[in-house]
């Protein structure tokens, strides 16, 4: 089968941006560019993100890894609270970086770092309409998450668990809802901790997943990116290959035919 | 009404008060800053709306401006 029939391949769109891995790299928490550099490669991600922050000296740029790593950059509005302070940054990140895509989170407060629905829903409306490709950071909420396609994002990307949790799909009810009726990408975006839960993800039928914290803050980065860039190319895999039925009793896989009879007492 | 005062005005660069000259465009502005280190990959907003780099050099200051000067960092 070649690569563009094989769904299993078949690269992942999102606005104009087309990306051969489901695998997203969020950079917060990251030591140093050395270490930036080795996950992405060993991640295979086509995408990471960064945030915006008040500057008043040229840092070595982070720029420079991602673009000498050949991926694409995917701006956030990390710690915004109001539809307003979120637009406004990503307005900047689009003429600091040259890209309409936003990674749009707009959150309640600093303890549990939830999406705020009314203010994410809000400054999504408005940067559809000022153009930007809109991938929001939002609750693993059916009913929200069709409300931000309706007004027009590219993507939805629910929680698994709060930011930094690790704690893996909490939900995966909801989150298998959402994937039932989405009409966009759907990118569990937060809450991963093990490569499992990112696989479970994408055996769920998520189209990819966004990482950060698990990878960044794990005793050897590079090795836990690697196990993360197979898990989830695991979990899309088996997600179009068919899983089984759950059944309640055992079903041998062994054929009886051919058997050797029990011995007689 | 003169506007060759040298009366440095005040302006709030990333929420610290920053005197700068009279007459001062954006641009210079981020010069005053960022002296001769690069500011590619800055983003300037003056008074909560973007300033695109191509219009720093027309963009006065005015007195009392807010000014948010950012780049990309680690996050996300």
């Amino acid at each position: 089968m070649n690569a563009t029939n094989d769904p299993a391949t078949a690269p992942l769109r999102i606005g104009d941006l087309e990306l051969h891995s489901r695998l997203i790299l969020g950079t917060g928490g990251v030591s140093n560019h050395e270490v930036l550099a080795g996950i992405i490669e060993a991640s295979g991600t086509g995408l990471v993100t960064v945030a915006m922050r008040r500057t008043s000296a040229a840092d070595p740029s982070i720029m420079d890894v991602i673009r000498a790593s050949g991926v694409a950059v995917l701006p956030n509005t990390a710690g915004c609270k109001t539809a307003r302070d979120a637009v406004l940054t990503a307005q900047l990140a689009r003429e600091a970086l040259g890209t309409s895509l936003v990674k749009l989170e707009v959150i309640a407060d600093d303890t549990t770092l939830l999406p705020d629905p009314v203010e994410l829903l809000a400054a999504a409306e408005q940067l559809v309409a000022d153009g930007f490709t809109v991938l929001p950071y939002t609750n693993d909420d059916p009913v929200l998450a069709r409300r931000l396609q309706v007004v027009g994002c590219a993507a939805v990307m629910p929680l698994a668990a709060p930011i930094g949790t690790g704690l893996g799909i909490r939900n995966p009810h909801a989150l298998s809802m959402i994937v039932d009726e989405a009409t966009v990408p759907v990118i569990v975006d937060a809450g991963i901790g093990a490569p499992s839960h990112a696989a479970l993800a994408m055996e769920l039928g998520c189209d990819a997943v966004l990482l950060a914290t698990a990878v960044t803050r794990a005793d050897a980065p590079v090795s836990m990116a690697r196990a993360f860039r197979d898990a989830v190319s695991a979990g899309h895999l088996a997600a179009r290959a068919g899983m089984i039925e759950r059944r309640y009793l055992a079903r041998a896989s062994t054929p009886t035919a051919g058997l050797i009879p029990p011995a007689a007492p | 009404m003169s506007t060759g005062s040298q009366t440095p005005r005040q302006v709030t660069v990333n929420g610290v008060t920053t005197a700068l000259a009279a007459g001062s465009s954006v641009a210079d502005l981020v010069a005053t800053i960022f002296g001769s280190r690069s500011s590619d990959g800055v983003a300037v907003a003056l008074n909560g709306a973007v300033v695109p780099r191509s219009r720093w050099a027309q963009t006065p200051v005015p007195d009392d401006a807010l000014v948010e000067l950012v780049t990309a960092t680690q996050g996300g």
